[in-house]
């Protein structure tokens, strides 16, 4: 029994690395591919399997050209030369990229990736570590991964890196607070941390965002309303749930140093931010850090309020549990639904413009760690209903109102005003 | 000149959100990233888009219709009325070459000949097309205008040798030119 769960575990940690590393490919072939479609240009479309070097007569063409690109980008990569500049910091220098890439593969252990598979009467979870601290162990693995931009942007021992290091040091602490705050309620609602169990609560009372069936039926059918009490808590929750949703994928924007918020590199002001002194593999470790934490990311978005790995509206139920087919549709679903992010993810990309370094700082510290501070309390008052009743909850919303007006006096009081005379 | 001081608009609270405003820019991008997807760019038509985009594919389509009349590619020889090759191997433009793409080996034309009173002709004339550089300089010094840019621009090839350009090459290329000075009318 013990040796079944064992080598279940080595090929799912073989298998799900396999899958984020080959999603870090399609991230990237989908940048470069769907940037082109906005910008009116055609992409990489003409990489073919090289059959010819092999002696075949011919190479073998895709009929979607351009799909085996990420693979030439990475041979291109290991293949030039690894320049490391005489004045850094060797040590350092060769650990920072290192320390960006393990920690984004290292998160993606606790992603259940579809439903538990049943093996000779194991029930398998299809999570690397079904852990019960699922989020807390993502923030604190992925908040390592600071360590290794700061230490890429000092060992550099150039101007450039440093500015860059400094940024995302800055940038990561300040959104990680906004981060955090912003699932409080999620985890308030569900009453637990293991992913495993958030993702199952959600394939029988439907997605967090999308209350539209619970166990006793459809929104429009009369079973949905057998407690109606409970169920327009739940439509009212969806209030605090979707300013979380909005704080947290920002939040995932900022942390995984994506476009509206990608100071650390933006090279209109610091050249390459603090990959400037990296070349070959070293850079493309950097790289792959960056789309790995983006993968994570939106699966962990994905998992928390879309549903994860279930299919919705019911039909989970209808499948026959525990069967490797269901599992391998699960797992099919959720990592649709973490592409239909990533083209998100681009499609913020080539939308919004790169924000100045105070306005960052502004809605992280001013804007997003009030709002999540204060959607707490409001979350915690829809859920406190049945047991403090109308009044107690009418009371806690006029606190919350005036807590909420006085805050923003305060912090809106705290920012510098541009003087008159200032250009 | 009066100055025109410029208040900043004031915003309404929605603007101030601005999640509006961000969600109303990625539907505009998302409708330009569909068009461009079927090809209904503006501007796709004239430019002979290949359907994605504003954006030709090379190789396959090509925009030869539109390349100038004196538009200035391959060197090449050229042969006269009479189909004589108008070089007389004077190593000009072998001399003249920047970047010595050019090699000559003369030879004497033998006197039982019909044009052997021009005496030299080239026995070997090469063009290294990975040199040239189409600066048009043998063209320039020429004395017999017997060199030419022609539009010819395509020219690849998968290995060193390819690319140089041997004198049947050059003529297959040049072709014939009429219409020039010519010394030589008269036979001996």
């Amino acid at each position: 029994m013990d040796t079944i769960l064992l080598i279940a575990a080595a090929i799912k940690i073989a298998v799900f690395i396999g899958i984020t590393m080959s999603f870090v490919s399609i991230c990237v072939i989908f940048e470069r591919r769907f940037s082109a479609i906005i910008q009116d240009r055609v992409g990489p479309n003409r990489t073919m399997i090289p059959l010819s070097i092999l002696g075949f007569k011919k190479d073998l063409a895709l009929p979607i050209g351009g799909l085996t690109q990420p693979v030439a980008d990475g041979l291109k990569f290991i293949l030039k030369e690894d320049f490391t500049p005489s004045y850094v910091r060797k040590f350092f220098f060769w650990l920072a990229p290192v320390l960006v890439v393990v920690p984004a593969l290292l998160t993606m252990a606790v992603i259940p990736f579809g439903s538990p598979m049943e093996i000779a009467g194991n029930v398998i979870p299809m999570a690397v570590a079904d852990l019960n601290v699922g989020p807390l162990y993502i923030f604190a693995i992925a908040s390592l991964s600071v360590y290794g931009i700061t230490l890429a942007g000092w060992a550099s021992n150039s101007k450039y890196p440093f500015f860059g290091g400094v940024r995302a040091c800055a940038q990561m602490i300040s959104y990680e607070i906004a981060l955090g705050l912003s699932i409080v309620p999620v985890l308030m609602f569900f009453g637990g941390l293991n992913l495993g169990h958030i993702v199952e609560d959600q394939v029988n009372n439907g997605w967090l965002l999308l209350p539209l069936w619970n166990e006793g039926g459809f929104i429009i059918s009369s079973g949905y309303w057998v407690d109606p009490q409970a169920s327009i808590q739940r439509l009212l929750l969806l209030i605090p749930i979707f300013i979380s949703f909005i704080i947290f994928t920002t939040s995932i924007f900022a942390e995984t140093n994506r476009m509206p918020f990608d100071l650390p590199e933006c090279e209109t002001e610091l050249v390459g931010g603090y990959h400037t002194e990296y070349s070959s593999m070293k850079f493309a470790l950097f790289f792959m850090g960056e789309y790995a934490a983006m993968v994570v990311g939106s699966a962990l978005i994905v998992t928390l309020f879309l549903g994860g790995w279930s299919i919705g509206f019911g039909i989970d139920n209808l499948l026959p549990a525990g069967a490797w087919w269901v599992s391998l549709l699960h797992i099919g679903v959720f990592l649709g639904k973490v592409t239909f992010f990533i083209l998100f993810f681009i499609l913020v990309r080539w939308t919004i413009p790169r924000f100045r370094y105070d306005q960052l700082m502004n809605l992280g510290w001013i804007v997003f760690f009030e709002a999540a501070l204060i959607n707490v309390f409001l979350a915690a008052l829809v859920i406190a209903y049945p047991s403090i009743g109308i009044v107690g909850v009418a009371i806690g919303f006029a606190l919350l109102i005036t807590a909420t007006i006085l805050l923003f006096k305060i912090a809106k009081g705290s920012l510098e005003k541009p003087s008159a005379t200032a250009v | 000149m009066a100055i025109v001081k410029v208040e900043r608009p004031k915003l309404s609270v929605g603007e101030k959100i601005y999640f509006g405003a961000i969600f109303k820019g990625m539907v505009i991008t998302l409708r330009h990233a569909f068009w461009s997807l079927v090809g209904k760019t503006a501007g796709a038509a004239e430019l002979n888009s290949s359907g994605v985009g504003v954006t030709m594919q090379y190789p396959e389509q090509k925009w030869d219709d539109q390349l100038p009349e004196y538009y200035r590619g391959a060197p090449a020889l050229v042969t006269d009325e009479r189909d004589r090759e108008r070089c007389v191997s004077c190593q000009l433009c072998e001399f003249i070459c920047p970047p010595k793409a050019i090699k000559i080996t003369p030879t004497e034309i033998p006197s039982d000949n019909e044009w052997a009173k021009i005496e030299k002709r080239p026995l070997e004339f090469d063009i290294d097309m990975i040199r040239c550089i189409y600066c048009g300089m043998c063209e320039e010094v020429c004395p017999e205008q017997a060199i030419y840019l022609r539009p010819d621009y395509v020219i690849t090839g998968t290995a060193r040798n390819e690319m140089v350009h041997d004198k049947d090459r050059l003529y297959e290329i040049g072709g014939k030119r009429v219409g020039l000075v010519n010394k030589w009318n008269d036979l001996k």
